[in-house]
């Protein structure tokens, strides 16, 4: 079985990272900053209309623009749109002015239809069907373990609660979209990516190229978190753009269009019961649920778990359960994988009923947490957070601290489980002793170049520096898509396979014992003029799934304006083998201030009148920016034995929950919705006068009653 | 067509050319919808209503001074200074991640104070020096602000971090030792959605020689976890 280094040099350490220069000076060049001899510029005209039959689309007044060079269809024919944003036509022009002036001459004959974007509306058997032939609501799916029945009567208090997500965009700062440059019957795309592979692959079959005709370069790309799996529709569009003008297009999307049509977390409505014993044992966990994920589960763009099913009861061992979740369409952009699909929604339902419980049984949250979570990990995690956190000093019953602005403490616990695997790399070591490291993975900004370094220069006594990493190249050997946080499970296995290889054959031709650090410049001589490369792939032993973690975080809240403050959030995450201690950090710290986002701001808003998204923009999706920033305490439990894996999903899940849990400890009352936004605290406070405490649930309550449960 | 020459001090428009928002504000609905169509239109549109002189619709020399150096170019009066920095000087660094001043990844310096060149039309930046994240590095090394940066960490895909590096020179420069509460406001104007601001405070005060606060501590625990 192959192992990692006892004493790493570099392992565990923190290696800044290898690509940062170039980040910091504006030399990484972006599928955004691409910018081919003779690059048109694309942009894609999109529905105006929720729902509605396209009769025609008119090309010839765009094409008369002058600088236009190709103006097509999304598809041929009549035909129907789903949602506000869903894409009609594309242009390439000389100029972007050359462009818009183009989208804006392009006619289209359109007879609307009824539409629904809200899920308790599109729920209802004469809510208009986003598809004619189905209803908007499947037929559900049920699990069940234990005798649920039997769990409730043998509880000694029951626990009711309906809790609710919103819909969050992913919104990279780097939109979706890419440069596509078809030369000699060659494609070339330069897409702004999560899976270089998958982007070629999905190009030359919509295009009929064969895949040795088709090349993906991403080396550097503006964040994804779930949404940049394909090449998208924008992706063909800019390839098909190209073939129809003869030369380049760059079309990468607006802010506008990024809002609207390429992914987003699925919202979710929880109907949930939890009996325990007198002591916090839980003994029955029951659960209806409903979750949408747009006009259709997946979609041109996504990729991953694109349904809006989660796990229940998520983390916790309850011997009985029975759960039901069905998912309703509505009139709106599709969803997407989105960072721990699924996770922060389950988090949310079963952590809000939990901390319930533990108020009404009169148990510390963090003990009726320990007592029902079968990881015992996790258990100690919450220990050790607990006193890096000052728990013990901070939690009070609910509502009690004195004055307006009242403080609370909250905590939740967070899984995560894929394997990595499927990856080959190259090392190609010349004879001057340079080492150049090559895998058709990519760099999300998680660090993979860095963590290649890392990894390369500690297994051949190098520094990172000397290590050269060519990745997201799709003619490099390949690699998985960068989701499910296994990149780093996935690539660095392959690099320790090539790395020992490259050891081996060079002890083998130099003749010495020790090839590695300082014996290296001297082995590679012995290689004459030819340098030595070799390939390797994953190999098992080095890598694992099954990683856990604790959140605690304090928050404010001003019992007069309802607006909360996130004061304190500490964080205890099983990082296996760290590789580089320095990205985790900032992965970790990632995923708690998109989690604050998740708590407190963010939020889809459509509209029932006309069927629009009301926020397709920053000014009114708010995401959460430097003024949040709360004092972070991240603890990475760094366990050799548990090998390497990754923890950019599952340090997002907990955040929101814990403060949710955080707001409720401190008012004496629950926000059940997500975001947690002013209005809400109020309402929940009862200062809101003529509206009820609960007051979204009106509404959502009539999800509950169109179906039998 | 003559320059357009820029009114001498402060980072304002000259009083002759009509910022985006003052373009839109000016023009009655019945204009706004000629700009669909055809922008000569709106300029005869608009001469008629405000009596100024216009410019464009075509292209219109243009001088400023860019990273030091002065330059020469042609923009249209519609042009933003950010497009005009990607596409006719190829300066890439400052990003567009939303055409409409909210996220800050296009930030630039307007004699020496950081702007939104997604907001600014090309044309008001006549005579002005504009800096761009590609004028810090000129030297070949990494200034002060893009080290500490590197150091860390405070990045991690990258694309907003030459808007985040840009104000963080402007403030350094005009407050060398600020402390957390004004490195907050001065980046108030930028999103990251990697969330690496606990980072970046910590680099812009490490920057600066100031003592890192509390934000962002870290632990690894190995093998101290019983």
């Amino acid at each position: 079985m192959p192992e990692w280094p006892k004493d790493p040099k570099y392992i565990g350490k923190s290696t800044p990272r290898v690509d940062g220069a170039k980040k910091v000076s504006g030399a990484a060049k972006y599928a955004h900053d691409v910018q081919p001899e003779g690059c048109l510029y694309g942009v894609v005209l999109r529905s105006r209309w929720a729902a509605a039959k396209i009769t025609s689309i008119d090309l010839a007044p765009a094409l008369k623009v002058r600088g236009v060079k190709a103006a097509i269809l999304v598809r041929e024919g009549s035909r129907q749109v789903r949602y506000y944003g869903d894409e009609l036509a594309a242009v390439a022009a000389t100029s972007k002015r050359a462009a818009l002036d183009a989208l804006r001459a392009i006619k289209v004959v359109a007879e609307p239809q009824p539409h629904v974007v809200k899920e308790h509306l599109a729920a209802r058997p004469d809510a208009p069907r986003v598809f004619a032939e189905t209803p908007n609501t499947g037929a559900g799916r049920e699990r069940k373990q234990g005798d649920p029945d039997k769990g409730f009567a043998e509880a000694d208090v029951v626990v009711e609660g309906l809790y609710a997500t919103q819909v969050e965009i992913h919104q990279p700062m780097e939109t979706h979209g890419g440069v596509a440059s078809f030369k000699d019957g060659e494609l070339t795309a330069w897409h702004s990516t999560q899976g270089i592979s998958g982007v070629r692959d999905g190009l030359s079959g919509a295009l009929e190229l064969p895949q040795n005709k088709v090349r993906v370069l991403g080396e550097f790309m503006g964040g994804g978190f779930g949404s940049k799996f394909s090449a998208g529709v924008e992706g063909l569009l800019a390839a098909r753009l190209s073939q129809a003008a003869g030369a380049p297009v760059r079309l990468m999307l607006t802010r506008f269009d990024e809002s609207l049509a390429v992914g987003n977390r699925p919202s979710t409505f929880q109907k949930i019961r939890v009996g325990a014993r007198a002591d916090g044992t839980l003994t029955a966990f029951s659960m209806e649920s409903y979750g949408c994920a747009g006009y259709a589960a997946g979609g041109p763009s996504a990729g991953g778990s694109t349904n809006s099913g989660f796990p229940a009861p998520y983390i916790y061992r309850v011997p009985n359960f029975r759960t039901r979740h069905t998912e309703v369409s509505i009139h709106a952009g599709p969803a997407a994988a989105f960072r721990a699909p699924g996770c922060p929604p389950a988090s949310f339902g079963i952590e809000s009923i939990l901390d319930e419980l533990a108020v009404k049984l009169g148990i510390d949250p963090v003990e009726l947490r320990i007592k029902n979570d079968p990881m015992e990990l996790r258990q100690r995690q919450y220990r050790m957070a607990a006193e890096r956190f000052g728990w013990a000093a901070k939690y009070r019953k609910p509502g009690s601290s004195s004055g307006p602005v009242k403080t609370g403490v909250g905590c939740a616990g967070s899984a995560w489980r894929v394997p990595g695997g499927g990856t080959q790399a190259e090392i190609e070591v010349s004879p001057d002793g340079s080492v150049e490291i090559r895998c058709g993975t990519q760099d999300l900004g998680t660090g993979t170049h860095t963590v290649i370094a890392v990894v390369a220069a500690e297994l051949l006594g190098l520094t990172p520096a000397d290590i050269q990493v060519r990745i997201a190249d799709s003619r490099f050997p390949p690699s998985g898509a960068s989701g499910g946080s296994m990149t780093v499970t996935s690539v660095t296995p392959a690099v320790f396979d090539v790395c020992t290889k490259a050891i081996e054959e060079l002890m083998r031709t130099s003749g010495l014992a020790d090839v590695r650090g300082p014996q290296w410049r001297a082995a590679c001589r012995k290689l004459g003029v030819s340098p030595l490369v070799l390939q390797g792939r994953w190999i098992d032993g080095l890598s694992a799934a099954g990683t856990g973690g604790v959140q605690m975080a304090e928050v404010e809240v001003d019992t007069e304006t309802g607006f909360v403050r996130v004061k304190r959030v500490t964080c205890v995450q099983d990082a296996g083998l760290l590789v580089n201690e320095l990205t985790a950090r900032s992965q970790a710290n990632g995923g708690i201030m998109m989690g604050i986002g998740y708590a407190l701001y963010e939020n889809r808003v459509m509209d029932s009148t006309s069927g629009v998204m009301l926020n397709p923009n920053f000014e009114t999706y708010k995401l959460p920016g430097i003024a949040d920033v709360p004092e972070i305490d991240v603890a990475f439990m760094d366990l050799l034995e548990r090998r390497v894996m990754g923890i950019g999903e599952p340090v997002t899940i907990p955040t929101a929950s814990a403060i949710a849990n955080a707001v409720a400890n401190a008012i004496g009352a629950r926000v059940t919705s997500l975001p947690i936004t002013p209005d809400k605290v109020l309402a929940a406070l009862g200062k809101v006068p003529g509206a009820a405490r609960d007051n979204p649930h009106d509404a959502w309550m009539s999800l509950f009653a169109t179906q039998p449960a | 067509m003559k320059p357009i020459e820029r009114s001498s001090g402060g980072a304002g428009a000259p009083a002759h050319v009509v910022s985006r928002r003052a373009f839109l504000r000016g023009l009655g609905t019945a204009a706004v919808t000629a700009a669909a169509t055809s922008t000569a239109a709106v300029a005869a549109e608009m001469e008629k209503a405000g009596g100024e002189a216009t410019v464009g619709p075509g292209e219109v020399p243009l001088e400023f001074v860019l990273n030091g150096k002065p330059v020469r170019t042609a923009a249209e009066p519609r042009e933003t200074l950010l497009d005009v920095l990607r596409a006719r000087f190829g300066l890439t660094g400052a990003k567009e991640g939303c055409d409409r001043g909210t996220c800050g990844a296009c930030t630039v310096l307007l004699d020496g104070k950081p702007i939104y060149a997604c907001m600014r039309l090309a044309l008001e930046v006549a005579g002005a020096s504009i800096e761009t994240i590609e004028g810090q590095s000129l030297a070949g090394g990494l200034s002060p602000v893009q080290a500490a940066f590197v150091k860390h960490d405070a990045l991690q895909c990258g694309f907003c971090t030459p808007g985040f590096v840009m104000t963080t020179t402007a403030l350094l420069r005009a407050n060398p030792t600020p402390t957390e509460a004004e490195v907050r406001r001065a980046c108030s104007g930028h999103l990251c959605r990697c969330g690496s601001q606990p980072h970046i405070i910590r680099a812009a005060l490490a920057a600066a020689g100031v003592a890192t606060t509390t934000t962002s501590t870290a632990d690894s625990l190995r093998h101290d976890h019983a």
